[in-house]
């Protein structure tokens, strides 16, 4: 079935069978690989996208949820060469190791830092309960995600 | 220019950009024209005999190519997977070493052992033409767990292997520890699981194969942790093809933790299929399908005694060991309950006599092989918890029973019992230090606020040693190593003056692009920003061992080094030759190349320009190129270590467990990048707890079936459950390593879980409780603290 939705800012029209994950329809389709799968249960979180601004679990969604939507992935947020606040601030509090559950967890945390352009630890590591991160027990990944919610309310302030 | 980042500095990573802009290069975001897709049928049974495989009515099915089975292996003559270490039992005789099939011959040994391989034009069409493969098992029965598995009467894996058993292993003195025992004031007991885990990287495992027949050409993109081995074995041992018609690439690898350290069967069957069906053929593990198939660790179950005498001195360590090998040797299986867990059970303590029996037992489980810490782990965790139990009994602080019986700085290097001589290290020091960062003295307040809130807090101690940087190749060779342990490292320098260096190790999240670049920045006195660092792919780098026993730095780290010192002496013969002087003149200081004494002088850059677009050359005796090689062998293993404090509070109503403080103060040696150790620490620290508080991986004793088989049923730590870490290092360099460097992968993992047993014992104390086997899930700590407290009905 066709498919009309925003990618990335840029309108897109697909047509693919409605059982299609969109998870699938990143990675196979389109050729968005940075949008990852890491397991088959829900659990991992690897795979979060933001649908209208709402961080999703890309492979428990289906294409047909799209129409008409917003949808943005990892690839999505820089602007050229200059890297979304929250991407920032993964690299400078080194929030990242293999970098495979990374653009999850930036994708969760962007989501939870434009309603919470403060939160506290305890609300940060809450927030990230759905994501599943092997590499760096959480501690960076957390103080990323505090910072990056700092710079994403500075540059709305700044924008203001 | 951009600016020198040696050692001590800590620059952001170089490899952050690529991930956090989606644009990583995984095994699974690989595509290729014609690109078909496979699917591997594994057993349903943990034992069975295979009479039978109708393939039909799969290849009959819409898009599919082809079936195979280990019928067709067998008739291509394959090899069956090796393992890489042959251990000798205590009477001599080598261990059992029944093959491990590419495909199960005639029987299927645990759940998840590969039946068929099924390829077809989709993924889709590959999963339905698998559904349609009828396989002909008569289930046999089945035993999972080592003491079982031992017993007389157990279901046996191997006519080979009678009784179940591989090994029947030892190390130590055993008269000498049956003396210390005879004259012990004090024989503490303990038995105790160190409990069943999978590693779950969270890249599922991958593989892509290609052949081109016009060529002759295998291609294998591959998640592994040594592409250059699977090489090695895939295309000698195994598949029986010409090596240098192999490539195997390892990109961009999504952890490995030891996970993706082997040569599975999947890497050799997809690259074998590759060419039979003419065709690319991709295969992406599902989670699920890891749970079965990816290599567990750990499975330990231990009875061991310590002798102590009136004063706590230690006397005596006698231990008994069953390791759980599971179904078949992995790679390095054998190698893991014995080499690299026996020689740690001195830990940081004068000992003088220690005798370790390990029996490596079959089961109908996945093969068990090396996970973060690898042996080290099961040691710490022992040698740990006797001490806190050997403590209680005699009515001596923990601490204190530690402090008597440590091994003073003033006695490294150090010999212990157990053949392993520490170079360095200040095990006294680390745990002033810990003491101190973890306001051990504002613990009793910390105690009482909690009682007084109906919750009970404990503190526990953990301070260890372990082995890392494997491997020097004397001594692995007579611990029965098949193949020597070297790492390389070339340095090329382009004619710019800007380098690249390959190097045979390989980065799955440790920032080797980084901390490499800082070693040759630092080095050759060039920009941090002018080194790039490749890795993964055997067409590129000359040879590598790869990454796994926190070895990267220790060898690889030591192998470029030497590389650089290399490029160092090559350059001043150019610098002589341009600046017309003498050799033994030239200095080489910060980047410039100087004729001593005089203001004339080259820099890097003009040298490796002239290197390679000379016009005077003096070809006899200088050869144009700036390029150099270089392997490192250790000589000894490196000992990190330290002290780890942690602080749990246990809600008793619910039986949870809350770590309120973690300390860790780790000697790793000289820290080359401080940010990229604390995050190594961090990660560490939390798969430890891991361990410690909710993993296990179980087994249905009855069935077989794994228990704990998705991320629904085996529990990981996660950002709401781990705790906020304060990590620190205290550094004693190493003592034979260029750089000072001992290794930080591992430490995190294996220092942690006795220090949150031993607090989670703590805190119970009071009660009775002299002992907890991981994991301290709510269930059992609940259950702990009921049967310690309810009065009996029949009593």
């Amino acid at each position: 079935m066709k498919i009309a939705f925003k990618l990335n800012g840029r309108s897109k029209t697909v047509d693919v069978p409605p059982a299609t994950l969109v998870c699938d329809l990143l990675r196979e389709n389109l050729g968005l690989t940075g949008t990852h799968v890491g397991c088959d249960t829900s659990q991992c979180g690897a795979c979060v996208v933001l649908l209208d601004g709402e961080a999703v679990k890309s492979c428990t969604l289906i294409a047909p949820a799209l129409e008409g939507k917003v949808l943005t992935t990892i690839e999505g947020l820089a602007k050229g060469d200059k890297l979304h606040p929250m991407q920032e601030a993964f690299h400078l509090n080194h929030g990242l190791q293999c970098g495979f559950c990374t653009p999850g967890m930036v994708m969760t945390a962007i989501d939870f830092a434009s309603h919470n352009p403060a939160p506290s630890e305890e609300e940060t590591r809450a927030a990230l309960e759905g994501n599943i991160c092997r590499c760096t027990g959480y501690q960076n990944i957390v103080k990323s995600v505090m910072a990056g919610a700092a710079a994403m309310a500075a540059e709305e302030t700044a924008a203001a | 220019m951009g600016a020198i980042n040696g050692v001590g500095a800590a620059p952001l990573r170089k490899e952050d950009l690529r991930f956090l802009t989606g644009r990583g290069n995984y095994v699974a975001d690989i595509k290729r024209p014609n690109m078909a897709f496979g699917v591997f049928l594994r057993s349903p049974h943990a034992h069975a005999r295979l009479n039978g495989i109708d393939a039909k009515a799969a290849l009959a099915a819409p898009g599919a190519l082809a079936v195979l089975t280990g019928e067709d292996v067998a008739a291509d003559g394959l090899g069956s997977l090796p393992c890489g270490w042959g251990i000798v039992g205590k009477d001599g005789q080598p261990m059992k070493e029944p093959p491990f099939p590419l495909m199960a011959q005639g029987k299927v040994r645990f759940v998840g052992d590969i039946v068929a391989f099924v390829i077809a034009d989709t993924l889709d069409e590959a999963r339905a033409a698998a559904e349609l493969v009828e396989v002909d098992y008569e289930p046999l029965p089945a035993v999972v767990g080592v003491l079982d598995a031992i017993a007389p009467g157990a279901p046996q894996l191997f006519d080979e292997a009678p009784g179940n058993l591989c090994c029947d292993w030892a190390l130590g003195d055993e008269a000498a520890t049956e003396a210390a025992f005879a004259k012990a004031a004090h024989v503490a007991k303990l038995s105790l699981t160190n409990n069943r885990l999978i590693g779950n990287p969270m890249e599922p495992r991958a593989a892509l194969a290609e052949y081109n027949p016009g060529t002759g050409h295998y291609t294998l993109h591959s998640t592994s942790q040594f592409p250059h081995v699977v090489r090695w074995l895939m295309s000698a041992l195994v598949l029986k093809i010409p090596e240098q018609k192999v490539r195997v690439v390892a990109p961009d690898v999504g952890g490995g933790f030891g996970v993706k350290q082997f040569l599975y069967g999947e890497e050799a069957i997809i690259t074998w299929a590759a060419r039979k069906v003419g065709v690319p053929v991709k295969w992406v593990a599902e989670r699920q399908e890891g749970f079965v198939s990816d290599r567990h660790g750990r499975d330990h179950v231990t009875e061991a005694e310590l002798a102590l005498d009136e004063t706590g001195k230690f006397l005596g360590f006698r231990v008994h060991t069953l390791a759980n090998m599971g179904g078949y040797l992995s790679t390095f299986g054998p190698n893991i309950p014995t080499n690299l867990y026996a020689p740690l059970l001195s830990g940081v303590y004068t000992t003088p006599a220690i005798y370790c029996n390990v029996k490596v037992v079959f089961t109908n489980t996945v093969p068990v092989d090396a996970y973060r810490g690898a042996g080290r782990p099961e040691a710490t965790f022992l040698v740990e918890r006797i001490v806190d139990v050997a403590a209680a009994e005699m009515g001596i602080d923990c601490v204190e029973l530690r402090r008597r019986n440590m091994i003073p700085a003033s006695a490294f290097p150090y010999q212990t019992p157990v053949l392993v001589e520490y170079d360095s290290g200040d095990p006294v020091a680390c745990l002033d230090k810990a003491q101190e960062n973890a306001d051990v003295a504002g613990f009793a307040a910390r105690k009482a606020a909690s009682a007084a809130n109906g919750k009970l807090r404990g503190l526990g101690y953990s301070t260890y040693v372990e082995a890392c940087g494997l491997a020097p190749s004397r001594m692995a060779g007579r611990l029965g190593a098949r193949g020597g342990l070297y790492e390389s490292a070339t340095v090329r320098v382009h004619p710019t003056g800007q380098i690249t260096v390959l190097i045979g190790t390989h980065n799955h999240g440790q920032g080797h692009e980084t901390t490499f670049a800082q070693i040759v920045s630092e080095r050759l006195g060039v920009p941090f920003d002018s080194v790039d660092v490749v890795y993964g792919d055997t067409d590129r780098v000359q040879f590598g061992m790869g990454t796994y026993g926190s070895r990267s730095l220790v060898v690889g780290g030591s192998a470029l080094n030497k590389a650089s010192d290399k490029v160092i002496v090559k350059g001043k013969k150019i610098a002589a030759h341009l600046l017309e002087a003498g050799e033994r003149d030239i200095e080489f200081e910060a980047g410039v190349f100087s004729v001593a004494g005089t203001d004339r002088r080259k820099t890097f850059a003009e040298i490796a320009g002239a290197a390679y677009v000379p016009h005077d050359y003096p070809l006899e005796v200088l050869e144009p190129g700036l390029e150099e090689q270089a392997y490192y062998d250790p000589v000894n293993f490196t000992y990190p270590g330290g002290a780890h404090i942690c602080e749990v509070e246990i809600d008793p109503d619910t039986g949870v467990v809350k770590i309120e403080r973690y300390t860790g103060v780790d000697d790793v040696g000289t820290v080359i990048n401080p940010m990229i150790v604390e995050g190594q620490l961090h990660g560490g620290v939390v798969q430890g707890i891991g361990q410690a508080l909710c993993e296990a991986a179980v087994y249905d004793v009855e069935t077989g079936q794994l228990v704990s088989g998705s991320l629904m049923d085996y529990c990981m730590p996660r950002a709401d459950t781990s705790p906020r870490m304060d990590v620190s290092t205290h550094s004693t360099p190493c003592a034979h390593t260029p750089l000072g460097v001992k290794g930080c992968g591992e430490v995190g993992t294996i220092g942690s879980p006795a220090a949150v047993m031993n607090a989670v014992v703590d805190a119970l104390a009071h009660l009775g409780v002299t002992h907890v086997d991981m994991p301290a899930t709510p269930n059992r700590i609940w259950r702990v603290i009921q049967n310690a407290t309810l009065p009996r009905a029949a009593e």
